[in-house]
């Protein structure tokens, strides 16, 4: 310590004792410090279990779950009943999302793009999207019945509105100054949307795929739950009614993997076809 | 015919705000000649250009360029903005075809390549041609905004504050890159400024505006030879146009005031 050091050096020397101490977990290597995390909670999970008197019905052990996720793992690989349930559920998600990428595309066009979609039709999504969409399953399965189309449907509609509202912003996109430019070079208006517009909408449409793709998921799972039969999410009901949680978090481990593997497409595709707008973040 | 654009009785008025934008604008561009429109904002100089642009309708007068009216976005213009406005997804060579893209589709584009190139040289941009904006600075943005207005061989070039967000010493250097442009191309130019040393610096004639209503308030011939260095603003010449348009715009503003 010098002489200089005035009434705010003891705050100061605190926080600096803080930052030490914690200086050397932010130096710690991204996949180190995952790892780190993972394990501590692992271990005071195993620790609850084991000494704290929770019943492994109620909280199954990593243990248990973590043999439960080998036996799931086998089976999808061995191609077993499993992969096929997997893969009626993949159907599902990307069918929904396919329709809601288009649909919510062209909706979004019609509200970015005129006044009447901006005053009249709006609304009308924001009534929607700010229900809790999932209540409407039942609807789904009332009027689509217990095949695939309820699954891939409900799927459709709990992804389309960030598709709508992204589209719609982004299509808003264009400055000014671009719109005169290309009003200068005696653009035609299919040429502005096709060639300024669209490109300029691109990031923003990207960023509601994303969003889209896993509501997707969320939607085809809680259809299945209610609609039943077939698919990964009936998979999930079967094994919590008989109380097999480590077999549901098994499962859904599953599901979560299917999510980030489907949304990491979606990144792949942005990085190819907006890429000019993520070079801004480097 | 000696006359590029020729302006009569010029008003604009904007219905919504009920803003007299210009009342009674006349003026005549010889060919080949470079002049300024310079103001304060809100003396519609930059209004006055887009309806010379084609961009904007004017609510009465005639506007003429070579002899025919303007009824929309003349295919012998050129223009530039304070802002580069290249597109970022376009690299550089892409963001200079893209008017030839619009007016004759991709395989024009593709031909006119080697002009693009040549342009780029031109303003000091060669290989250059395949990177990305982000990867330029402002002023290689506005060199190559330069380029995307030359590509159509526009006989006629209207630049809106071009480089006003750029800093003054590149500015200058723009100024210059753009009267050498203009002589060898044979080009009209049409200059938006608030820079009372850019307007002298680069012009034959210097209208100053005055706001509310917009109008012109004076017209100063700049009788400087050319082609003009930076050199020349060291001149007292140089400065006596200058207090010249300061003086014209002072009264202007005065007068609105």
């Amino acid at each position: 310590m010098n002489r200089r050091s005035d009434a705010a050096a003891p705050a100061r020397a605190r926080t600096t004792r803080f930052a030490a101490a914690s200086a050397w977990m932010d130096r710690l290597p991204q996949p180190v410090a995952v790892s780190l995390v993972v394990v501590v909670v692992l271990g005071l999970w195993q620790a609850l279990v084991s000494f704290g008197g929770v019943s492994e019905i109620i909280l199954p052990s990593p243990l248990s779950v973590g043999e439960q996720i080998v036996e799931v793992v086998r089976q999808l690989v061995m191609g077993d009943f499993l992969l096929g349930q997997l893969w009626i559920t993949v159907q599902e998600i990307v069918l929904g999302f396919l329709i809601a990428s288009l649909a919510g595309f062209l909706i979004g066009l019609w509200i970015g793009q005129t006044e009447f979609g901006r005053k009249a039709v709006m609304p009308l999504f924001v009534v929607v999207e700010a229900s809790p969409k999932i209540a409407f399953t039942p609807v789904f399965i009332a009027w689509f019945g217990f095949g695939i189309s309820s699954k891939f449907l409900m799927a459709a509609f709990m992804s389309i509105f960030p598709v709508i509202i992204n589209t719609a912003a982004g299509m808003n996109a264009a400055g000014a100054e671009e719109i005169r430019l290309f009003r200068s070079m005696r653009a035609s208006s299919w040429e502005i949307f096709w060639k300024l517009k669209f490109p300029r909408a691109l990031p923003f449409i990207f960023a509601g795929l994303k969003i889209a793709i896993v509501s997707a998921v969320t939607g085809a799972v809680a259809a299945e739950f209610i609609g039943g039969g077939v698919g990964f999410g009936e998979q999930v009901r079967v094994a919590a009614s008989r109380i097999a949680l480590d077999r549901v978090f098994a499962l859904i481990l599953v599901l979560s993997m299917l999510g980030l593997a489907l949304f990491g497409l979606v990144s792949l595709a942005q990085r190819r076809f907006a890429f000019w707008d993520l070079k801004k973040d480097r | 015919m000696n006359t590029s654009y020729s302006i009569r009785g010029l008003h604009k008025t904007f219905d919504r705000a009920g803003v007299v934008a210009l009342e009674d604008v006349s003026l005549d561009v010889p060919r080949g000649s470079i002049i300024s429109l310079i103001g304060p904002s809100g003396c519609g100089k930059s209004t006055l250009l887009s309806i010379m642009a084609g961009l904007l309708a004017q609510s009465s007068g005639t506007v003429e360029l070579f002899g025919t009216p303007v009824d929309g976005p003349p295919h012998e213009v050129g223009i530039m903005f304070q802002r580069a406005t290249l597109l970022p997804w376009r690299s550089v060579v892409e963001n200079i075809l893209l008017p030839i893209e619009i007016q004759g589709g991709r395989k024009a584009a593709r031909a006119a390549r080697a002009r693009a190139a040549a342009l780029l040289e031109m303003v000091g941009l060669s290989g250059f041609e395949d990177r990305y904006p982000d990867e330029l600075s402002g002023g290689m943005a506005q060199r190559a905004a330069i380029c995307r207005m030359l590509i159509t061989e526009p006989r006629v070039l209207l630049l809106d504050e071009p480089f006003g967000a750029l800093d003054e010493m590149t500015r200058e250097k723009m100024d210059l890159e753009i009267q050498r442009i203009a002589a060898a191309q044979e080009a009209t130019v049409v200059v938006v400024t608030h820079s009372i040393p850019e307007a002298v610096l680069l012009s034959d004639t210097v209208y100053a505006m005055s706001a509310r209503p917009g109008r012109i308030s004076e017209r100063i011939d700049i009788d400087l030879p050319r082609p003009r260095g930076l050199d020349v603003m060291a001149e007292p010449a140089f400065a006596r146009y200058t207090a010249r348009v300061r003086d014209a715009l002072d009264r202007g503003h005065d007068a609105a005031a």
